[in-house]
C-alpha cells in the first residue's frame, strides 16, 4: 500500500477494470493510459509462455548481454594504441579561419557541403535556410521555413535541390532555381512526416531518396516523388539525433544515434537493425562514417566521441580529455581518415589523431556552440556552424604568406 | 514492470552533466592542499577575504590539466560564464581577466545546478529587496521584469514585500564584510540566471529532447524478447580479430595521405588559402588531362574507379576493347532503377530485362544460373531491389577479373604516364594583393544545361543519371 500511495498521481476508474482506485499515469506507445496497479501487473505479464517469468527472461537477456562482451573480448588482440605507434606522428595544425559567413539572423543549427565543393546549405534557429556560395561568401538563394528550429538540412547529390525540417515534423525538399526572383517556398515539397521534430535527413545516392531521423524515435527513408515511406526503421527507445549513410561498396547500410546512448546500423532494404554499439555514457549527438565505411565515429553529450569499428564489432578508440568537459556536438573525418575534427557546447573545435587518440589542436573563434562541422567533399577545407550565428570555413595554416581575413560580404538582394 | 520517468527533459540533463563536472574542478580548486592559493582582497575600504586572481584561476587550470594558456583562458572564462566564479570589480562584466582582477567562489547554495530553474518566487523577492534597499537601484530590464512579475504572481505579493523585508533586517545584523558578499553572491547569481535581454544567456538550451513520451520504456515481455533475439544475432555474426582491422585504417590513412589536402596540402594550392580556383578546374569532371593523384587513387579499390566519372568513362573504354562492357553497362542501369524514381521502377525493370537478361538481347550479360533465374523470377513482381543480387554478381565479376586487369593494362599505364602533376603556386610578392575571387555557375544551371541539349538515354558509356552531376 505504501508504494501505492507514493506513486499514485490520480484516483479514479481504471481504464481496464472500472473500479476506483489509485491509478498509475503511462503512456503505451503515445497513448496515454490510466490503470491500477493491479491491472498494470496483468499487462505486463501479458504474452508470457508458460514457465517463464518476466524475472526469467530478464535473467536470459542478460546472460547473453554478457556472452556476447565476453566473444568481442576474445577477439580483441590488440589496442589501436599500440597499432598506431608505428605511425608517424602528426606535426603541429594550424588551422586559421578562411571564410566566415555571416548573415544568419540567429543560431546556425546545421549545415552541409555541395558536391561542387564551395556551396554550402544552412539552416538556422529563426526557420532561414541559406544556400552559400563559401568560395565568394555571397548567399545565393534563401528560403524561411514555415517553422523554427531547423535542425536539419541537405544539399541533394546533383546540387539542384535542398531538404530541411526541424520542428514542424516534417523534411521538406525545395529544388533550387536559378530564376532569382522566383520565390522557392512555392515550388517545396513536403517528402516525410513524422510524429516529432526532425533531428537529420540526407540525401541517398541521387536526388529521389530522402533517409531521415527523428525525435519520434525512427528513422525512415522516403521517394521524394510521391512523398512516399519506402522503409521505416524502428529500435531506438529515444530520440534518434543523427544518422549517417555508408560509403560502402553495396551502399545499403547506414548508422544512427539517440538519446538512448545507442548508435545502430541498419539495413536499407530490409530495415533491421543488424548492429548495435552502446557503450556511450550519454545522448550520441553525431555520428559519421570512417571513409572507408569499416567504422565510424560518435560524439556524445559525455565529452567523448568514440570510434567504433564494424568489423570487429566494438569500440576501439575513445577520443576525450579531462579539461573537455561540455558535450560533443558534431564530428567529421579529414579525406584520409587521420584526423577527427569535433565541435563541442564549449565553443571549440578539437582536432585528434585517429590513430593514435591524442588531441593534435584545439581551434577558438566561435563565440557560442558549435552545432555542426563537415568537412568539404573533396576535404580541402572544414566548415563549422554555430549558435553565435555565423559559419567558419578553416583551413591549415601552413606555408602560407598571405592570412586572408573577411568580413561578410552580402550580394544577395 | 517499471516505468522510467525522467524528472529534467533531456535538454536540462545534458547541461547537468557539463554543470556537475565543473562543479568537480571548483570543489579541486578549493582544496587546502592540491587548491589554489587566496588571500583577502581589498574592495573599496572592505577586505574580501578568500579571493583569488584572474591570474591564479589561469595559472592552476594550466598546471592541473597541462593545457596552453589560451585553452585556460577559455575553460576559466566558462567557470565565470556559469557562474561558478564571480568578479569582485564590474560585476556585471562576466569575463575571466589574467591580471590581478579578484574572484571569488560562488557558494554551492546558488550554484546554477542546485537552483534550476530559478523560480519566478526568489526572482521577485530578489528585486523586491533591491528596489526597498535603493530607489532607482534597479537597472532597467530589471524594472520591467520587476513590473511583469508584479502583474504575474499579484497574488503572493505581500508574501514577497515581506520576505523581502525580513531578508534585508537578517542581512543588517551581519558584519559589513559577510553582507557585502553575500549581496555580490546573489547577484552574480541572477545575473546568470536573468541576463540582460540581448546579452549571452548561457543557460539557452536546445529545443526538448527525450520528450516523456518516447522515453518511458516500457521493460515487458516484449521488450526482453526483443533483446534476446538481438542479442542472438549479434552471436551468430562473424566477427573479424581487432588487429586486422585496426591495420587496415592504418593502410588506410597511409594511402590516402596525400590525397589529404589537410595533412597534405594540395596542387597547385588550396582554393580556400589562395583564391585560386585552378585546383578545382583542373579536377573537374571532363578535364582533359586528368591529375597524376587522381588517377592514382583509380588503382586504391574498385569503388574508387567507378566514382569518378571520368575514371568510369576510361574503364568502359578498356571494357570495349575486352568485349564485355556490357557488365559495366548493366551495373549502371542497376544503379539508376536502384536510385531512381519510384514511378519509373516497373519501365526500369523492363528496360533492364529486355537489353540485359532475356535470352538473346543485345547485352547479355553472363549470370550464373541460379541468381539468373532468381532474378527471373523477381521481374515478374518488380521493386528497387529486385537486381541487387544480378548486380551483386556483376560487381564482383568486375572487381575481381576485369578491374586488376586495367590496372596492368597500356590504357591505364599511358593514362597515368600523360596525367599531370602541377605545379605549386609562388608565394605572391604582394601579399597584400587580394586576388578576387570568381563565382561559379551553379550546379542547378549547369544541370539545366545538360537536360537543354537532351538527355542521354539508358547506359551509355557517359550515362548521365542524375547523380552523376557535373561538378564545377
Amino acid at each position: 500500500m505504501c508504494d501505492q500511495t507514493f506513486l499514485a498521481i490520480t484516483f479514479g476508474p481504471c481504464d481496464s477494470c472500472s473500479e476506483n482506485r489509485p491509478l498509475m499515469n503511462l503512456y503505451i506507445k503515445t497513448e496515454p493510459i490510466n490503470y491500477c496497479s493491479l491491472c498494470m501487473e496483468i499487462m505486463a505479464c501479458q504474452g508470457l509462455a508458460s514457465g517463464e517469468t518476466l524475472k526469467s527472461l530478464k535473467a536470459e537477456s542478460e546472460t547473453l548481454r554478457k556472452k556476447l562482451e565476453e566473444e568481442r573480448k576474445k577477439l580483441h588482440d590488440v589496442e589501436l594504441e599500440k597499432v598506431a605507434e608505428k605511425a608517424e606522428a602528426l606535426g603541429e595544425l594550424n588551422m586559421k579561419t578562411r571564410r566566415t559567413l555571416k548573415g544568419h539572423g540567429n543560431k546556425v543549427l546545421c549545415m552541409d557541403w555541395c558536391k561542387d565543393k564551395r556551396r554550402i546549405v544552412s539552416s538556422s534557429q529563426d526557420g532561414k535556410v541559406i544556400v552559400w556560395d563559401a568560395f565568394t561568401t555571397n548567399k545565393e538563394h534563401a528560403v524561411t521555413m514555415p517553422t523554427t528550429w531547423v535542425m536539419a538540412c541537405a544539399y541533394a547529390p546533383s546540387g539542384c535541390a535542398i531538404a530541411c525540417g526541424g520542428l514542424d515534423n516534417k523534411c521538406s525538399v525545395y529544388p533550387l532555381s536559378l530564376d532569382k526572383d522566383e520565390n522557392l517556398a512555392a515550388k517545396k515539397k513536403s517528402v516525410a512526416m513524422h510524429t516529432n521534430y526532425l533531428s537529420g535527413c540526407t540525401f541517398t545516392n541521387s536526388d529521389m531518396q530522402i533517409l531521415t531521423s527523428s525525435g519520434d524515435g525512427t528513422s525512415a527513408l522516403w521517394d521524394v516523388e510521391s512523398g512516399q515511406l519506402l522503409q521505416s526503421f524502428h529500435g531506438h527507445s529515444a530520440d534518434v539525433l543523427t544518422l549517417d549513410l555508408a560509403p560502402s561498396e553495396t551502399g545499403n547500410t547506414f548508422v544512427s544515434g539517440g538519446s538512448d546512448k545507442k548508435a545502430n546500423v541498419w539495413d536499407l532494404r530490409s530495415g533491421q537493425n543488424v548492429q548495435s554499439f552502446d557503450t556511450h555514457d550519454s545522448d550520441i549527438n553525431c555520428v559519421k562514417y570512417y571513409p572507408s565505411g569499416d567504422a565510424f565515429a560518435s560524439a556524445s553529450d559525455d565529452s567523448t566521441c568514440r570510434l567504433f569499428d564494424l568489423r570487429a564489432d566494438r569500440e576501439v578508440s575513445i577520443y576525450s580529455k579531462d579539461s573537455i568537459m561540455f558535450g560533443a556536438a558534431s564530428v567529421d573525418f579529414s579525406l584520409s581518415g587521420r584526423l577527427l575534427f569535433a565541435g563541442y557546447n564549449d565553443y571549440t573545435i578539437n582536432v585528434w589523431d585517429v590513430l593514435k587518440g591524442t588531441r593534435v589542436a584545439i581551434l577558438f573563434g566561435h563565440e557560442n556552440r558549435v552545432s555542426s562541422l563537415r568537412v568539404s567533399p573533396d576535404g580541402t577545407a572544414f566548415c563549422s556552424g554555430s549558435w553565435d550565428n555565423t559559419l567558419r570555413v578553416r583551413q591549415e595554416g601552413r606555408g602560407v604568406g598571405r592570412e586572408l581575413k573577411q568580413g561578410g560580404t552580402t550580394l544577395y538582394g | 514492470m517499471t516505468i522510467n520517468t525522467l524528472t529534467k527533459g533531456g535538454a536540462q540533463r545534458e547541461q547537468m552533466y557539463c554543470l556537475r563536472k565543473m562543479e568537480r574542478v571548483i570543489v579541486a580548486m578549493q582544496d587546502p592542499d592540491m587548491g589554489m592559493k587566496m588571500r583577502n582582497q581589498r574592495l573599496l575600504i572592505t577586505v574580501i577575504p578568500h579571493a583569488m586572481t584572474g591570474n591564479d584561476v589561469i595559472e592552476w587550470l594550466i598546471q592541473k590539466y597541462n593545457i596552453t594558456e589560451e585553452e585556460a583562458r577559455h575553460l576559466g572564462g566558462l567557470l565565470v560564464q556559469y557562474g561558478y566564479i564571480y568578479p569582485l570589480r564590474e560585476p556585471r562584466s562576466l569575463l575571466l581577466r589574467s591580471d590581478d582582477s579578484p574572484y571569488r567562489f560562488q557558494t554551492p547554495y546558488f550554484w546554477t545546478s542546485s537552483r534550476w530553474p530559478a523560480t519566478e518566487l526568489d526572482y521577485a523577492i530578489y528585486l523586491a529587496k533591491k528596489n526597498i534597499r535603493k530607489q532607482g537601484e534597479l537597472v532597467d530590464y530589471e524594472k520591467e521584469n520587476y513590473s511583469i512579475l508584479h502583474k504575474r504572481i499579484n497574488h503572493t505579493w505581500d508574501f514577497v514585500v515581506m520576505q523581502a523585508r525580513e531578508q534585508l533586517r537578517a542581512s543588517k545584523q551581519r558584519r559589513k564584510a559577510d553582507r557585502i558578499v553575500l549581496e555580490c553572491q546573489e547577484q552574480a547569481y541572477w545575473l546568470i540566471n536573468k541576463p540582460c535581454p540581448g546579452a549571452f544567456d548561457v543557460l539557452d538550451l536546445g529545443p526538448e529532447r527525450c520528450n516523456v513520451l518516447s522515453s518511458r520504456v516500457a521493460l515487458n515481455a516484449d521488450h526482453y524478447r526483443r533483446e534476446i533475439e538481438h542479442s542472438r544475432r549479434a552471436l551468430g555474426r562473424n566477427r573479424v580479430k581487432s588487429s586486422i582491422c585496426l591495420e587496415s585504417f592504418m593502410k588506410y590513412s597511409e594511402q590516402y595521405l596525400h590525397h589529404d589536402p589537410i595533412m597534405s596540402g594540395c596542387l597547385p594550392s588550396n582554393p580556400w588559402i589562395s583564391d585560386d580556383t585552378s585546383h578545382w578546374t583542373i579536377n573537374t569532371d571532363m578535364v582533359g588531362i586528368p591529375t597524376r593523384l587522381r588517377v592514382e587513387r583509380w588503382s586504391f579499390s574498385f569503388m574508387e574507379l567507378l566514382n569518378d566519372s571520368m575514371g568510369r568513362r576510361e574503364f568502359m573504354i578498356y571494357l570495349e576493347k575486352e568485349f564485355s562492357a556490357e557488365n559495366l553497362c548493366f551495373w549502371v542501369a542497376c544503379e539508376d532503377l536502384r536510385h531512381g524514381e519510384s514511378s519509373k521502377i516497373i519501365l526500369k525493370v523492363e528496360e533492364v530485362y529486355k537489353n540485359f537478361l532475356a535470352p538473346g538481347a543485345a547485352r547479355w550479360v553472363n549470370i550464373d544460373s541460379k541468381t539468373m533465374e532468381r532474378t527471373l523470377e523477381g521481374i515478374k513482381r518488380p521493386h528497387r531491389f529486385i537486381m541487387d543480387d544480378a548486380q551483386m554478381h556483376i560487381y564482383f565479376l568486375m572487381k575481381k577479373d576485369s578491374y586488376p586487369r586495367y590496372l596492368k593494362s597500356e590504357l591505364y599505364k599511358n593514362m597515368l604516364a600523360k596525367a599531370i602533376v602541377p605545379q605549386e603556386t609562388k608565394k605572391s610578392v604582394f601579399p597584400f594583393m587580394r586576388r578576387q575571387r570568381h563565382s561559379s555557375p551553379s550546379p542547378a544551371m549547369v544541370t539545366q544545361a545538360t537536360e537543354d541539349d537532351g538527355k542521354a538515354k539508358g547506359a551509355g558509356p557517359t550515362g548521365t543519371s542524375s547523380t552523376t552531376n557535373s561538378q564545377i
